[in-house]
């Protein structure tokens, strides 16, 4: 398990009698991005639901540093598709909510967050209220709290679907850079090929019902080079490779 | 400077707007009521003209006073216990569904006991005091808080639910940190209403029996005929009512300052 943050042995999970993820055996290295990409009903939620502890397998464990963590929520971080900041709360006590929730006393909180306002581009909000920001700096406010709060390991499912196209080129962008910063692995769920391709190391494609790791595709581009990467025919060819895979 | 004048300006025309209407129309109705009383369309001794009604206000203002003082700490006193008791209710029932399916009936039921026959019954069970008061009271306005309070907990966004579980958050944290800032304008929209019953309820149960407050000044005066002192105490109870309600919106800004910057 050398350098490995997170993996996952054999996950089962039924609802109604109905398999809807089985055998699912995932690996993520430590500071690595993995992407799980699918189509609509393929389990994806169901997995991150697993893999965050809210709720249990059937069959399998989930490991975080070779520490067995199944069913146990609060252990690494799940960012909801919506960004989710609470309307009552200001920037500040928003992204020091988990961190409150574990425990921690609001002036310690405040202070862990306090320097990375800046690496997330949120400098000058922490008084402000979640109506105030746009809807990138929600978001990203949004990806402070969940790092503040992931031991390592954040999971994110479709974090950038609801913004507009132009701030979400922006913010994978942004979101590379941070990676390089910040001590973090993360697992993606998205629909969007492009991103995926983006932004990830490794791909898994989860399919077939009940769904499986259909496939595993790894991206061989350093990360500096992404954003020439997307003019590149090599980028064409994965992005055909994994639709193939897909349907 | 010119452009802050510009914007005091602004506001004053965009404030006159919204309000001229109503001030207004009431106005209006002022005059309609002089014009009734003075022309003696409606005989004098059954309508009062204003400038009656204003006399009978000044000149009883002491006592006016000491029965508004009264009635309003009946008022207060069963607002309070009536906010607890919606708070305490509502929450275990959110909480746990048995008691909801046990006391929400009888919650509506005591919705639909006519006002009027419970306050004597009431007297008869407390005596002459305020406690009767402020037991009508609780009765009539824990409802709308408690239907408000539960209606927010319902309203609760799941996912911010499941946000605040995943961070490893226990009931208690989900209910201080989620649930229960998002029922507070339901709260405060329930409060308001009740705040009017509240007045309203004391003056009710005072007619009934007691020695003290608005009510028993109004049976008074009905039984002397004197119509003028009758409007006087509606307009006290009027007023009592509308800076109540004021109070409450304020409250609701100190407790809720993002709602301002939501409306902006």
């Amino acid at each position: 398990m050398d350098g490995m943050k997170l993996t996952t042995k054999d996950l089962c999970k039924s609802y109604d009698n109905r398999i809807i993820i089985e055998d699912i055996n995932i690996k993520l290295k430590e500071k690595e991005i993995v992407s799980i990409i699918g189509i609509s009903g393929s389990g994806k939620t169901t997995l991150f639901n697993l893999l965050s502890g809210l709720e249990m397998p059937d069959k399998g464990n989930v490991f975080l540093d070779a520490e067995d963590i199944t069913g146990q929520p609060g252990r690494i971080s799940y960012m909801l598709q919506k960004d989710l900041l609470l309307p009552h709360k200001k920037i500040k006590d928003n992204v020091a909510l988990g961190l409150i929730v574990k425990g921690m006393s609001k002036k310690d909180a405040y202070k862990k967050a306090e320097g990375l306002f800046e690496i997330f581009g949120l400098e000058g909000t922490t008084e402000l209220y979640p109506d105030q920001l746009s809807g990138g700096m929600r978001q990203r406010a949004a990806l402070l709290r969940t790092y503040l709060t992931a031991n390592g390991v954040a999971l994110l499912d479709e974090p950038f679907s609801a913004l507009d196209s132009i701030t979400k080129t922006q913010m994978h962008k942004w979101y590379l850079d941070m990676m390089l910063k910040l001590d973090l692995s993360t697992i993606f769920i998205t629909h969007d090929i492009e991103e995926a391709i983006y932004l990830s190391d490794r791909i898994y494609i989860l399919g077939g019902s009940p769904g499986i790791i259909k496939n595993e595709v790894s991206i061989d581009i350093p990360r500096n080079k992404r954003e020439e990467f997307i003019e590149t025919l090599e980028f064409l060819s994965y992005k055909k490779q994994l639709k193939e895979m897909l349907l | 400077m010119k452009r802050k004048l510009q914007s005091i300006i602004n506001n004053l025309i965009v404030g006159l707007k919204n309000y001229l209407p109503g001030v207004l129309a009431i106005v209006g109705l002022i005059i309609v009521w002089h014009i009734l009383s003075v022309k003696s369309i409606v005989p004098s001794y059954m309508l009062p003209s204003p400038r009656d009604v204003v006399n009978a206000l000044i000149e009883d203002r002491q006592i006016l006073l000491d029965h508004s003082l009264v009635t309003l700490t009946e008022a207060f006193y069963g607002l309070f216990i009536g906010i607890i008791i919606a708070f305490f209710m509502a929450t275990l029932m959110d909480e746990c569904k048995f008691l909801y399916r046990a006391f929400y009936p009888i919650m509506v039921i005591t919705q639909t006991i006519p006002t009027i026959a419970i306050a004597p019954l009431l007297v008869l069970w407390m005596g002459f005091g305020m406690e009767p008061k402020i037991t009508l009271v609780v009765l009539t306005t824990f409802f709308p808080i408690a239907v408000g309070l539960l209606d927010g907990y319902k309203s609760v966004d799941a996912d911010s639910v499941k946000l605040l579980r995943s961070m490893g958050a226990g009931k208690i944290k989900i209910f201080f940190h989620v649930k229960f800032p998002n029922a507070l304008s339901h709260f405060f929209a329930g409060l308001k209403i009740s705040a009017s019953y509240a007045i309203v309820g004391a003056v009710i149960s005072e007619w009934l029996g007691g020695f003290e407050g608005l009510g028993v000044y109004m049976t008074r005066v009905k039984k002397a005929y004197a119509f003028d002192k009758m409007f006087a105490v509606i307009i006290v109870i009027i007023v009592i009512s509308l800076l109540l309600m004021k109070l409450i919106n304020v409250l609701r800004k100190i407790c809720m300052p993002w709602d301002k910057v939501k409306n902006k």
